[in-house]
Protein backbone atom coordinates (compact mmCIF):
# COMPACT_ATOMS: atom_id res chain seq x y z
CA UNK A 1 0.00 0.00 0.00
CA UNK A 2 1.77 3.59 -1.22
CA UNK A 3 1.26 6.66 0.96
CA UNK A 4 -0.33 8.09 -2.10
CA UNK A 5 -3.40 5.17 -2.24
CA UNK A 6 -3.50 6.03 1.62
CA UNK A 7 -3.72 9.51 1.69
CA UNK A 8 -6.51 8.76 -1.47
CA UNK A 9 -8.51 6.26 0.38
CA UNK A 10 -8.55 8.31 3.75
CA UNK A 11 -11.03 10.68 3.05
CA UNK A 12 -13.60 8.68 2.19
CA UNK A 13 -12.66 6.61 5.62
CA UNK A 14 -13.49 10.17 6.99
CA UNK A 15 -16.62 10.01 5.81
CA UNK A 16 -17.79 6.51 6.33
CA UNK A 17 -16.55 7.75 9.80
CA UNK A 18 -18.88 10.66 9.58
CA UNK A 19 -22.20 8.92 8.89
CA UNK A 20 -21.21 6.45 11.58
CA UNK A 21 -21.46 9.27 13.98
CA UNK A 22 -24.94 10.60 12.48
CA UNK A 23 -26.00 6.97 12.58
CA UNK A 24 -25.17 5.70 15.86
CA UNK A 25 -26.36 9.95 17.09
CA UNK A 26 -28.30 8.25 20.23
CA UNK A 27 -25.47 5.81 20.56
CA UNK A 28 -22.83 9.20 21.05
CA UNK A 29 -24.65 10.95 22.95
CA UNK A 30 -24.93 8.31 25.60
CA UNK A 31 -21.11 8.10 24.94
CA UNK A 32 -20.80 12.36 26.17
CA UNK A 33 -22.82 12.03 29.26
CA UNK A 34 -21.29 9.19 30.28
CA UNK A 35 -18.15 11.89 30.27
CA UNK A 36 -19.96 14.03 33.02
CA UNK A 37 -16.87 13.38 35.28
CA UNK A 38 -16.05 17.21 34.99
CA UNK A 39 -19.07 18.53 35.61
CA UNK A 40 -18.66 16.28 39.29
CA UNK A 41 -15.19 17.56 39.79
CA UNK A 42 -16.60 21.19 39.04
CA UNK A 43 -19.06 20.83 41.53
CA UNK A 44 -16.71 19.45 44.13
CA UNK A 45 -13.68 22.18 43.57
CA UNK A 46 -15.88 24.98 43.61
CA UNK A 47 -17.47 23.54 47.05
CA UNK A 48 -13.67 23.58 48.06
CA UNK A 49 -12.64 27.02 46.91
CA UNK A 50 -15.86 28.46 48.66
CA UNK A 51 -13.97 29.33 51.59
CA UNK A 52 -10.44 30.25 49.63
CA UNK A 53 -9.36 29.92 46.45
CA UNK A 54 -6.83 26.64 46.00
CA UNK A 55 -3.23 27.62 44.85
CA UNK A 56 -4.51 30.38 42.50
CA UNK A 57 -8.05 29.00 41.35
CA UNK A 58 -11.27 30.48 42.33
CA UNK A 59 -14.48 29.22 41.84
CA UNK A 60 -15.08 30.89 38.72
CA UNK A 61 -11.31 29.65 37.37
CA UNK A 62 -12.22 26.05 38.44
CA UNK A 63 -15.59 26.31 36.06
CA UNK A 64 -13.68 27.31 33.54
CA UNK A 65 -10.68 24.61 33.66
CA UNK A 66 -13.37 21.86 33.84
CA UNK A 67 -15.86 23.44 31.28
CA UNK A 68 -12.57 23.40 28.89
CA UNK A 69 -11.28 19.71 30.60
CA UNK A 70 -14.42 18.30 29.00
CA UNK A 71 -14.72 20.08 25.54
CA UNK A 72 -10.93 18.68 25.47
CA UNK A 73 -11.79 14.95 26.53
CA UNK A 74 -14.64 14.87 23.89
CA UNK A 75 -12.32 16.10 20.26
CA UNK A 76 -9.42 13.41 22.41
CA UNK A 77 -11.98 10.30 22.64
CA UNK A 78 -10.62 7.03 20.83
CA UNK A 79 -11.74 3.80 21.27
CA UNK A 80 -9.40 1.54 19.47
CA UNK A 81 -8.09 -0.38 22.23
CA UNK A 82 -12.04 -2.09 22.75
CA UNK A 83 -12.14 -2.41 19.23
CA UNK A 84 -9.35 -4.06 18.58
CA UNK A 85 -9.31 -6.76 21.60
CA UNK A 86 -13.15 -7.60 20.38
CA UNK A 87 -12.29 -7.83 16.63
CA UNK A 88 -9.07 -10.22 17.85
CA UNK A 89 -11.34 -12.28 19.81
CA UNK A 90 -13.69 -12.43 17.41
CA UNK A 91 -11.30 -12.90 14.38
CA UNK A 92 -13.01 -10.33 12.69
CA UNK A 93 -9.40 -8.56 12.11
CA UNK A 94 -9.56 -10.53 9.66
CA UNK A 95 -11.94 -9.15 7.82
CA UNK A 96 -10.29 -5.58 8.19
CA UNK A 97 -6.88 -6.82 7.42
CA UNK A 98 -8.03 -8.02 3.54
CA UNK A 99 -8.34 -4.35 2.66
CA UNK A 100 -5.84 -3.11 0.90
CA UNK A 101 -5.42 -0.34 3.90
CA UNK A 102 -3.71 -1.22 7.68
CA UNK A 103 -6.68 -1.51 9.51
CA UNK A 104 -5.32 1.61 11.91
CA UNK A 105 -6.16 3.76 9.15
CA UNK A 106 -9.73 2.76 9.70
CA UNK A 107 -10.09 2.54 13.10
CA UNK A 108 -8.63 5.84 13.48
CA UNK A 109 -11.03 7.63 10.78
CA UNK A 110 -13.84 6.17 12.43
CA UNK A 111 -12.67 8.21 16.01
CA UNK A 112 -11.54 11.34 13.77
CA UNK A 113 -15.22 10.84 11.87
CA UNK A 114 -17.29 11.02 15.07
CA UNK A 115 -15.55 14.79 15.78
CA UNK A 116 -18.37 16.67 13.99
CA UNK A 117 -21.20 15.74 15.93
CA UNK A 118 -19.49 16.19 19.24
CA UNK A 119 -18.69 19.58 17.84
CA UNK A 120 -22.62 20.03 18.65
CA UNK A 121 -22.22 19.24 22.48
CA UNK A 122 -18.50 20.76 22.97
CA UNK A 123 -19.04 24.46 21.05
CA UNK A 124 -22.27 25.41 23.28
CA UNK A 125 -20.18 24.27 26.12
CA UNK A 126 -17.54 26.31 24.85
CA UNK A 127 -19.61 29.33 24.41
CA UNK A 128 -21.29 28.91 27.84
CA UNK A 129 -18.00 29.09 29.08
CA UNK A 130 -17.44 32.31 27.51
CA UNK A 131 -20.59 33.86 28.30
CA UNK A 132 -20.36 33.35 31.35
CA UNK A 133 -16.92 34.02 32.42
CA UNK A 134 -15.68 36.26 29.56
CA UNK A 135 -13.21 36.05 26.85
CA UNK A 136 -10.28 34.35 29.07
CA UNK A 137 -11.98 30.39 28.45
CA UNK A 138 -10.32 30.75 25.18
CA UNK A 139 -6.75 31.44 23.57
CA UNK A 140 -6.44 35.02 23.99
CA UNK A 141 -3.90 35.19 21.07
CA UNK A 142 -2.92 34.20 17.68
CA UNK A 143 -0.22 31.92 18.61
CA UNK A 144 -2.64 30.38 21.58
CA UNK A 145 -5.11 29.48 19.06
CA UNK A 146 -2.26 27.54 16.91
CA UNK A 147 -0.78 25.98 19.89
CA UNK A 148 -4.24 25.06 22.02
CA UNK A 149 -5.34 23.28 18.41
CA UNK A 150 -1.48 21.95 17.75
CA UNK A 151 -2.13 20.35 21.55
CA UNK A 152 -5.49 18.78 20.87
CA UNK A 153 -4.40 17.59 17.85
CA UNK A 154 -1.02 15.51 19.65
CA UNK A 155 -3.49 14.87 22.68
CA UNK A 156 -6.03 12.51 20.23
CA UNK A 157 -2.91 10.85 18.87
CA UNK A 158 -1.33 9.96 22.01
CA UNK A 159 -4.87 8.95 23.07
CA UNK A 160 -5.67 7.14 20.17
CA UNK A 161 -1.77 5.76 19.81
CA UNK A 162 -1.79 4.15 23.37
CA UNK A 163 -5.17 2.67 22.49
CA UNK A 164 -3.44 0.99 19.10
CA UNK A 165 -0.48 0.04 21.67
CA UNK A 166 -2.81 -1.37 24.35
CA UNK A 167 -5.34 -3.15 21.76
CA UNK A 168 -2.26 -4.53 20.06
CA UNK A 169 -0.96 -6.05 23.63
CA UNK A 170 -4.31 -8.52 22.88
CA UNK A 171 -2.57 -10.68 20.37
CA UNK A 172 0.09 -11.52 22.95
CA UNK A 173 -2.26 -12.05 25.50
CA UNK A 174 -5.53 -13.38 25.70
CA UNK A 175 -7.27 -9.86 26.47
CA UNK A 176 -5.85 -6.72 26.83
CA UNK A 177 -8.89 -4.78 28.56
CA UNK A 178 -7.55 -5.24 32.32
CA UNK A 179 -4.56 -3.80 30.75
CA UNK A 180 -6.42 -0.88 29.42
CA UNK A 181 -7.92 -0.41 32.93
CA UNK A 182 -4.87 0.46 34.61
CA UNK A 183 -3.75 3.01 32.03
CA UNK A 184 -7.27 4.42 32.72
CA UNK A 185 -6.55 4.28 36.16
CA UNK A 186 -3.67 6.48 35.89
CA UNK A 187 -5.31 8.46 33.36
CA UNK A 188 -7.65 9.52 35.66
CA UNK A 189 -5.13 10.34 38.15
CA UNK A 190 -2.31 12.00 36.19
CA UNK A 191 -3.81 14.02 33.14
CA UNK A 192 -5.45 16.86 34.97
CA UNK A 193 -8.98 15.60 34.49
CA UNK A 194 -10.09 15.28 38.14
CA UNK A 195 -7.87 18.48 39.06
CA UNK A 196 -5.70 21.10 37.57
CA UNK A 197 -2.37 19.11 37.43
CA UNK A 198 -0.57 22.11 39.38
CA UNK A 199 -2.86 21.38 42.88
CA UNK A 200 -0.72 18.10 42.71
CA UNK A 201 1.62 17.62 45.31
CA UNK A 202 5.01 19.35 44.36
CA UNK A 203 6.99 15.78 44.55
CA UNK A 204 5.22 14.57 42.39
CA UNK A 205 4.47 17.55 39.84
CA UNK A 206 8.12 16.68 38.23
CA UNK A 207 6.71 13.26 37.83
CA UNK A 208 3.86 14.56 35.42
CA UNK A 209 5.59 16.50 33.02
CA UNK A 210 7.53 13.36 32.43
CA UNK A 211 4.60 11.00 31.66
CA UNK A 212 1.68 10.68 28.59
CA UNK A 213 -1.21 11.42 30.75
CA UNK A 214 -1.18 15.12 31.17
CA UNK A 215 -0.59 15.63 27.35
CA UNK A 216 -4.03 13.89 27.04
CA UNK A 217 -5.99 16.35 28.67
CA UNK A 218 -3.96 18.85 30.85
CA UNK A 219 -1.80 20.53 28.29
CA UNK A 220 -4.59 21.23 25.86
CA UNK A 221 -6.84 22.52 28.41
CA UNK A 222 -4.00 24.68 30.02
CA UNK A 223 -3.54 26.21 26.35
CA UNK A 224 -7.25 26.73 26.08
CA UNK A 225 -7.20 28.40 29.15
CA UNK A 226 -4.23 30.86 28.82
CA UNK A 227 -2.40 29.37 31.88
CA UNK A 228 0.78 29.24 30.06
CA UNK A 229 3.38 31.92 28.88
CA UNK A 230 4.52 31.48 24.98
CA UNK A 231 7.96 30.04 26.50
CA UNK A 232 6.44 27.78 28.70
CA UNK A 233 3.80 26.61 26.37
CA UNK A 234 6.09 25.87 23.76
CA UNK A 235 8.21 24.17 25.61
CA UNK A 236 5.26 21.39 26.67
CA UNK A 237 3.98 21.60 23.37
CA UNK A 238 7.62 19.79 22.31
CA UNK A 239 7.24 17.26 25.53
CA UNK A 240 3.85 16.62 24.00
CA UNK A 241 4.90 15.74 20.12
CA UNK A 242 7.99 14.12 21.57
CA UNK A 243 5.40 11.90 23.00
CA UNK A 244 3.35 11.24 20.37
CA UNK A 245 6.74 10.14 18.02
CA UNK A 246 7.31 7.62 21.13
CA UNK A 247 3.90 6.19 21.14
CA UNK A 248 3.93 6.26 17.59
CA UNK A 249 7.18 3.98 17.30
CA UNK A 250 5.78 1.76 20.03
CA UNK A 251 2.11 1.11 18.88
CA UNK A 252 3.43 0.39 15.39
CA UNK A 253 6.64 -2.36 16.54
CA UNK A 254 3.64 -3.67 18.56
CA UNK A 255 1.37 -3.46 15.67
CA UNK A 256 3.60 -5.34 12.98
CA UNK A 257 5.03 -8.07 15.69
CA UNK A 258 1.88 -8.88 17.01
CA UNK A 259 0.51 -9.35 13.32
CA UNK A 260 2.55 -12.01 12.63
CA UNK A 261 0.97 -14.00 15.62
CA UNK A 262 -2.37 -13.21 14.48
CA UNK A 263 -4.48 -16.57 13.70
CA UNK A 264 -7.43 -15.53 13.22
CA UNK A 265 -9.31 -17.63 16.04
CA UNK A 266 -12.93 -18.91 14.76
CA UNK A 267 -12.39 -17.09 11.61
CA UNK B 1 -40.13 -22.39 47.40
CA UNK B 2 -38.00 -19.89 49.37
CA UNK B 3 -36.20 -22.92 50.28
CA UNK B 4 -35.36 -23.78 46.69
CA UNK B 5 -34.42 -20.37 45.64
CA UNK B 6 -31.71 -20.06 48.12
CA UNK B 7 -30.65 -23.50 47.26
CA UNK B 8 -30.17 -21.98 43.60
CA UNK B 9 -28.24 -19.58 44.39
CA UNK B 10 -25.93 -21.41 46.65
CA UNK B 11 -25.29 -23.25 43.68
CA UNK B 12 -24.96 -20.35 41.25
CA UNK B 13 -22.34 -19.06 43.23
CA UNK B 14 -20.49 -21.85 43.59
CA UNK B 15 -20.51 -22.14 39.97
CA UNK B 16 -19.04 -18.47 39.36
CA UNK B 17 -16.73 -19.34 42.05
CA UNK B 18 -15.10 -22.30 40.20
CA UNK B 19 -15.21 -19.98 37.29
CA UNK B 20 -13.38 -17.33 38.80
CA UNK B 21 -10.54 -19.60 39.66
CA UNK B 22 -10.53 -21.85 36.58
CA UNK B 23 -7.73 -18.81 35.39
CA UNK B 24 -5.33 -18.11 38.15
CA UNK B 25 -3.43 -16.09 36.48
CA UNK B 26 -6.42 -13.88 35.58
CA UNK B 27 -7.42 -14.49 39.33
CA UNK B 28 -4.58 -12.90 40.52
CA UNK B 29 -4.17 -10.04 38.11
CA UNK B 30 -8.27 -9.09 39.13
CA UNK B 31 -7.39 -8.82 43.04
CA UNK B 32 -4.34 -6.80 41.82
CA UNK B 33 -5.99 -4.57 39.66
CA UNK B 34 -9.11 -4.53 42.52
CA UNK B 35 -6.58 -3.25 45.27
CA UNK B 36 -5.10 -0.23 42.35
CA UNK B 37 -8.43 0.91 42.08
CA UNK B 38 -9.40 1.50 45.27
CA UNK B 39 -6.29 2.89 45.74
CA UNK B 40 -6.24 5.40 43.00
CA UNK B 41 -9.93 6.05 44.37
CA UNK B 42 -8.05 8.10 47.17
CA UNK B 43 -5.93 10.34 45.05
CA UNK B 44 -8.43 12.96 44.58
CA UNK B 45 -9.53 13.07 48.15
CA UNK B 46 -5.42 13.69 49.19
CA UNK B 47 -5.37 16.62 46.35
CA UNK B 48 -8.57 18.35 47.73
CA UNK B 49 -7.34 17.76 51.40
CA UNK B 50 -3.64 18.33 51.00
CA UNK B 51 -3.94 21.96 53.10
CA UNK B 52 -4.26 20.49 57.20
CA UNK B 53 -7.77 21.11 58.72
CA UNK B 54 -9.64 22.01 55.28
CA UNK B 55 -13.16 21.43 54.91
CA UNK B 56 -15.56 20.89 52.22
CA UNK B 57 -19.38 21.94 52.93
CA UNK B 58 -18.39 20.98 56.72
CA UNK B 59 -16.97 17.68 56.09
CA UNK B 60 -13.26 16.88 57.29
CA UNK B 61 -10.73 14.77 55.46
CA UNK B 62 -11.35 11.96 58.41
CA UNK B 63 -15.11 12.72 57.64
CA UNK B 64 -14.83 12.28 53.93
CA UNK B 65 -12.87 9.34 54.49
CA UNK B 66 -15.98 7.45 55.62
CA UNK B 67 -18.01 8.13 52.28
CA UNK B 68 -15.44 6.91 50.41
CA UNK B 69 -15.06 3.73 52.74
CA UNK B 70 -18.81 3.44 52.17
CA UNK B 71 -18.11 4.35 48.00
CA UNK B 72 -15.39 1.57 48.09
CA UNK B 73 -17.59 -1.18 49.66
CA UNK B 74 -20.87 -0.43 47.61
CA UNK B 75 -18.32 -0.28 44.24
CA UNK B 76 -17.29 -3.97 44.67
CA UNK B 77 -20.88 -5.50 46.05
CA UNK B 78 -21.84 -3.56 42.16
CA UNK B 79 -18.97 -4.62 40.26
CA UNK B 80 -18.66 -8.05 41.89
CA UNK B 81 -22.12 -9.24 42.36
CA UNK B 82 -24.69 -6.71 40.37
CA UNK B 83 -23.17 -5.70 37.00
CA UNK B 84 -21.25 -8.79 36.25
CA UNK B 85 -24.59 -11.19 35.93
CA UNK B 86 -26.80 -8.02 34.14
CA UNK B 87 -24.62 -7.44 32.01
CA UNK B 88 -24.94 -11.02 30.66
CA UNK B 89 -29.01 -9.83 30.25
CA UNK B 90 -27.92 -7.36 27.62
CA UNK B 91 -26.20 -10.29 25.39
CA UNK B 92 -28.95 -12.59 26.08
CA UNK B 93 -30.89 -10.41 24.38
CA UNK B 94 -28.73 -9.19 21.38
CA UNK B 95 -28.32 -12.61 20.48
CA UNK B 96 -31.54 -14.02 21.57
CA UNK B 97 -30.41 -16.28 24.20
CA UNK B 98 -33.05 -14.92 26.87
CA UNK B 99 -35.63 -17.46 25.63
CA UNK B 100 -33.64 -20.27 27.32
CA UNK B 101 -33.80 -18.43 30.70
CA UNK B 102 -37.33 -17.41 30.45
CA UNK B 103 -38.05 -20.82 29.79
CA UNK B 104 -36.49 -22.36 33.26
CA UNK B 105 -39.14 -22.74 35.84
CA UNK B 106 -37.53 -20.38 38.11
CA UNK B 107 -38.17 -16.94 38.17
CA UNK B 108 -36.34 -14.49 35.41
CA UNK B 109 -35.10 -11.47 37.15
CA UNK B 110 -33.71 -13.91 40.12
CA UNK B 111 -31.94 -16.22 37.48
CA UNK B 112 -30.54 -13.59 35.99
CA UNK B 113 -29.12 -11.47 38.73
CA UNK B 114 -27.43 -14.63 39.97
CA UNK B 115 -25.47 -16.17 36.82
CA UNK B 116 -22.33 -14.26 37.52
CA UNK B 117 -19.89 -13.25 40.80
CA UNK B 118 -16.52 -12.26 40.37
CA UNK B 119 -15.32 -13.39 44.06
CA UNK B 120 -12.33 -10.69 43.50
CA UNK B 121 -14.29 -8.24 44.59
CA UNK B 122 -14.32 -8.72 48.24
CA UNK B 123 -11.34 -7.05 48.29
CA UNK B 124 -12.76 -4.05 47.87
CA UNK B 125 -14.28 -5.24 51.27
CA UNK B 126 -11.58 -5.80 53.20
CA UNK B 127 -10.00 -1.88 51.42
CA UNK B 128 -13.40 -0.08 52.90
CA UNK B 129 -12.89 -1.65 56.25
CA UNK B 130 -8.73 -0.35 56.20
CA UNK B 131 -10.20 2.80 54.89
CA UNK B 132 -12.50 3.16 57.89
CA UNK B 133 -10.24 1.98 60.53
CA UNK B 134 -7.62 4.64 58.60
CA UNK B 135 -10.97 7.64 59.00
CA UNK B 136 -11.87 7.03 62.58
CA UNK B 137 -8.49 6.83 63.49
CA UNK B 138 -7.72 10.03 62.18
CA UNK B 139 -11.05 11.74 63.61
CA UNK B 140 -10.07 10.15 66.91
CA UNK B 141 -13.19 8.90 67.49
CA UNK B 142 -15.26 5.33 67.20
CA UNK B 143 -18.65 4.76 66.34
CA UNK B 144 -21.50 3.80 68.97
CA UNK B 145 -22.89 0.46 68.04
CA UNK B 146 -26.60 2.40 67.34
CA UNK B 147 -24.61 4.00 64.36
CA UNK B 148 -23.15 0.78 63.02
CA UNK B 149 -26.80 -0.85 63.96
CA UNK B 150 -28.38 2.24 61.69
CA UNK B 151 -25.06 2.40 58.76
CA UNK B 152 -26.00 -1.84 58.31
CA UNK B 153 -29.58 -0.85 57.65
CA UNK B 154 -28.38 1.61 55.35
CA UNK B 155 -26.28 -0.80 53.72
CA UNK B 156 -29.43 -2.68 52.92
CA UNK B 157 -30.90 -0.13 51.45
CA UNK B 158 -28.12 1.16 48.98
CA UNK B 159 -28.21 -2.24 47.94
CA UNK B 160 -31.29 -2.72 47.22
CA UNK B 161 -31.23 1.11 45.38
CA UNK B 162 -28.12 0.10 43.54
CA UNK B 163 -29.95 -3.15 42.17
CA UNK B 164 -32.92 -1.88 41.10
CA UNK B 165 -31.53 1.10 39.45
CA UNK B 166 -29.31 -1.59 37.69
CA UNK B 167 -32.48 -3.73 36.56
CA UNK B 168 -33.72 -0.02 35.66
CA UNK B 169 -31.15 0.43 32.95
CA UNK B 170 -30.99 -3.07 31.86
CA UNK B 171 -35.22 -2.86 31.26
CA UNK B 172 -33.85 0.02 28.98
CA UNK B 173 -32.26 -3.02 27.13
CA UNK B 174 -35.43 -4.27 25.54
CA UNK B 175 -36.42 -1.13 24.49
CA UNK B 176 -33.00 0.13 22.83
CA UNK B 177 -30.97 -2.49 21.44
CA UNK B 178 -27.84 -1.30 22.39
CA UNK B 179 -27.09 -0.54 25.77
CA UNK B 180 -23.68 -1.34 27.13
CA UNK B 181 -22.60 1.80 27.15
CA UNK B 182 -25.93 2.39 29.38
CA UNK B 183 -24.31 0.76 31.71
CA UNK B 184 -20.89 3.24 31.33
CA UNK B 185 -23.35 5.86 31.88
CA UNK B 186 -24.46 4.29 35.19
CA UNK B 187 -21.10 3.67 36.44
CA UNK B 188 -19.65 7.33 35.49
CA UNK B 189 -22.55 8.43 37.40
CA UNK B 190 -22.34 6.66 40.59
CA UNK B 191 -18.64 7.82 40.57
CA UNK B 192 -19.77 11.26 42.20
CA UNK B 193 -20.84 9.22 44.99
CA UNK B 194 -17.50 8.94 46.32
CA UNK B 195 -17.64 12.95 47.76
CA UNK B 196 -20.35 13.82 50.89
CA UNK B 197 -23.31 14.66 49.12
CA UNK B 198 -23.81 18.65 50.45
CA UNK B 199 -20.61 19.34 47.78
CA UNK B 200 -23.68 19.00 45.07
CA UNK B 201 -25.82 22.00 45.07
CA UNK B 202 -28.73 23.03 42.87
CA UNK B 203 -29.86 20.63 40.12
CA UNK B 204 -27.08 18.16 40.61
CA UNK B 205 -28.45 18.10 44.31
CA UNK B 206 -31.81 17.05 43.52
CA UNK B 207 -30.91 14.90 40.86
CA UNK B 208 -28.63 12.84 43.07
CA UNK B 209 -31.25 12.66 46.13
CA UNK B 210 -34.15 12.09 44.57
CA UNK B 211 -34.15 10.68 41.12
CA UNK B 212 -30.54 9.03 41.50
CA UNK B 213 -30.23 8.34 45.27
CA UNK B 214 -26.43 8.39 46.02
CA UNK B 215 -26.90 10.70 48.81
CA UNK B 216 -28.85 7.82 50.67
CA UNK B 217 -25.94 5.44 49.36
CA UNK B 218 -22.77 6.84 51.02
CA UNK B 219 -23.17 9.82 52.58
CA UNK B 220 -26.23 8.65 54.79
CA UNK B 221 -23.94 5.45 56.12
CA UNK B 222 -21.04 7.36 56.64
CA UNK B 223 -23.40 10.53 58.85
CA UNK B 224 -24.99 6.81 60.86
CA UNK B 225 -21.53 5.89 61.67
CA UNK B 226 -20.65 9.64 62.89
CA UNK B 227 -24.37 9.50 64.73
CA UNK B 228 -25.28 12.91 63.16
CA UNK B 229 -27.89 10.84 61.15
CA UNK B 230 -32.18 12.27 61.95
CA UNK B 231 -34.02 9.34 62.73
CA UNK B 232 -36.34 10.49 59.15
CA UNK B 233 -33.98 10.28 57.17
CA UNK B 234 -33.10 7.14 58.14
CA UNK B 235 -36.88 5.97 57.83
CA UNK B 236 -36.69 7.88 54.39
CA UNK B 237 -34.16 6.00 52.61
CA UNK B 238 -35.63 2.88 53.98
CA UNK B 239 -38.99 3.56 52.28
CA UNK B 240 -37.54 5.20 49.49
CA UNK B 241 -35.35 2.12 48.74
CA UNK B 242 -38.53 -0.45 49.64
CA UNK B 243 -40.68 2.03 46.31
CA UNK B 244 -37.50 1.82 44.21
CA UNK B 245 -37.39 -1.90 44.17
CA UNK B 246 -41.44 -1.85 43.69
CA UNK B 247 -40.72 0.40 41.03
CA UNK B 248 -37.94 -1.28 38.89
CA UNK B 249 -39.71 -4.72 39.50
CA UNK B 250 -42.67 -3.63 37.79
CA UNK B 251 -40.51 -2.11 34.85
CA UNK B 252 -39.15 -5.47 34.88
CA UNK B 253 -42.14 -7.50 34.75
CA UNK B 254 -43.39 -4.91 32.04
CA UNK B 255 -40.16 -5.04 30.20
CA UNK B 256 -40.28 -8.95 29.62
CA UNK B 257 -43.84 -9.46 28.81
CA UNK B 258 -43.14 -7.15 25.64
CA UNK B 259 -39.76 -9.26 24.55
CA UNK B 260 -39.76 -11.02 21.80
CA UNK B 261 -37.09 -13.15 21.09
CA UNK B 262 -34.84 -12.13 18.47
CA UNK B 263 -35.82 -14.80 16.16
CA UNK B 264 -39.45 -13.89 15.75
Amino acid sequence: MSVRSTLRAFPTLLRVGVSEAVAYRAEMFIWVLSTTMPFIMMALWTAVARAAPVGRYSGDDFIRYFLAAFVVRQMTGAWAAWQINYEVRQGTLAMRLLRPISPLWSYAAENLGSFPMRLFVVVPVAAFSVYKLGWGSVPQTLWGWVFFFLSLFAGWLITFLANVAIGTMSLFMESSTKLMDVWIALFFVCSGYLYPVELFPPAFRAALDWLPFRYQIGLPVELMTNTHDFHKALALLGRQWLWVALMLTISLGLWKRGLKRFAAYGG
Amino acid sequence: MFRRYIRLFGVQLRASSLLAMQYRGDFIVEGLISLFWSATALAPLFVVFQKQGQQIEGWSFGESLLVIGWFTLLQGILEGAISPSLTGVVEHIRKGTLDFVLLKPADAQFLVSTTRFLPWRATNALAALAIFVYGFHILGTSPSLLGVLASLVLLGCSVLLLYSLWILTVSAAFYVVKVDNLTYFFTSIFDAARWPAPVFRGVLAFVFTFVIPLAVMTTFPAEALLGRLSLMSLVGSVLGSVFFAFVSRRVWLHAIGHYTSASS
